[in-house]
């Protein structure tokens, strides 16, 4: 492992997966990030806020779960591939073993009107949840009119005309990747470029 | 055998769609565990899918419940790690060449390009979830009252949805 900072030792295994048990076993509410940064960059301090904002930042664009992604590129700078192994596995344990448990016992219970009508309430609530969250991404990602666009086009494939999730997210993908290509630019500041 | 050849295919492709997130999944989610394995109904989805919000941890460990309910705990094993693991190859890898990466020229286009493609990949996310979830004005109700609460509040989002199970059930017993 490279130690660029050799101020402190490499954390345990052991301290590594119990770190992320304990954000695993604790995150209720969605808001892994936050429980992450309180116990990476603050408890911990394993962390500075750039790295953890890196990471963040490579976690958001590469496919997968924010949470396990996290996980990975964390216990990868703490402790190499056994690092990365232990904190995804620590991270999602808990929910995974009580959500298997659900699964089991789903079964047996879910027949009953009034346990379908709580979860169908739940279920609706869960559809604002996900809008909150679809704001806040919205509102970090996009920053031009053409962003919209892109949102929209892909959305409609999908939801309107039933256009399946690899071809929407190949197709427009490509696309917008294309349309924001590295051009060479004679301003100084293309970031303050606006329409 | 054949179930767990199945969960292992589905699971493993839905996890290449995750692209900003699980929710980008759900479309696919929904047409290949419904509609084409018939591994679970659409509201059974939607309660696994609300359940595993209530639950910590990364959002989308209901994988495992469906998992268990076609091939018992090896079933959950199974759809967990196929969901998980391709793209946690990918992120390892790239999380090392990162510093290469950051100066690359494309750099940029490809955050921003995808970055969009999988917002408007989570927007329809919602929008198949809110077709099953959001069946009458009162479930519509609760929906908006949850989304103003976490917009304008800064509530753990647990309390609210755990309040609109107990509403719903409310309703229900009232009727």
């Amino acid at each position: 492992m490279s130690d660029t900072k050799t101020e402190k030792p490499a954390p345990s295994l052991g301290s590594i997966f119990a770190t992320f048990l304990t954000i695993g076993a604790t995150s209720v509410g969605g808001g892994v990030v936050a429980y992450l940064r309180s116990h990476l960059v603050g408890k911990r301090a394993w962390f500075d806020d750039a790295s953890f904002l890196e990471m963040l930042s490579i976690s958001q664009t590469m496919p997968g779960l924010n949470a396990t992604n996290m996980s990975i590129l964390a216990g990868d700078r703490l402790r190499g591939g056994a690092g990365a192994l232990v904190a995804t596995l620590g991270m999602c344990l808990p929910g995974a073993l009580l959500m298997s448990a659900a699964g089991a016992a789903y079964g047996l219970q879910a027949d009953s009107p009034a346990t379908t009508a709580a979860l169908h309430g739940i279920a609706a609530a869960a559809v604002g949840l996900v809008l909150s969250v679809l704001v806040q991404i919205a509102a970090k990602a996009l920053k031009t009119w053409d962003d919209y666009l892109f949102v929209a086009v892909t959305a409609l494939a999908v939801s309107g005309l039933g256009l399946s999730v690899p071809y929407a997210l190949i197709g427009v993908g490509i696309v917008a990747i294309w349309w924001k290509r590295p051009r060479k630019r004679s301003r100084p500041q293309p970031d303050e470029a606006s329409p | 055998m054949k179930d767990l050849g199945d969960l292992a295919y589905v699971f493993g492709y839905l996890s290449l769609l995750t692209v900003g997130g699980g929710m980008a999944a759900f479309p696919a989610l929904k047409s290949l565990t419904v509609d084409v394995y018939h591994w679970v109904t659409f509201p059974e989805l939607l309660h696994f899918y609300s359940l595993g919000q209530l639950s910590p941890g990364p959002n989308m460990m209901m994988v495992s419940s469906i998992g268990m309910r076609v091939a018992g705990p090896l079933g959950a094993l199974v759809a967990l790690i196929c969901f998980l693991g391709p793209t946690a190859l990918g992120t390892f890898a790239v999380g090392r060449v990162w510093k290469r990466l950051e100066t690359w020229r494309w750099r940029t286009a490809v955050q921003q390009g995808l970055g969009s493609v999988s917002v408007g990949l989570v927007l329809a996310g919602a929008i198949t979830m809110a077709r099953g979830a959001v069946t009458d004005p009162f479930m519509g109700g609760i929906a908006v009252v949850v989304f103003v609460l976490l917009m304008r509040t800064k509530i753990n989002p647990a309390y609210p949805i755990l309040g609109s199970g107990a509403l719903a059930l409310a309703v229900f017993l009232l009727k």
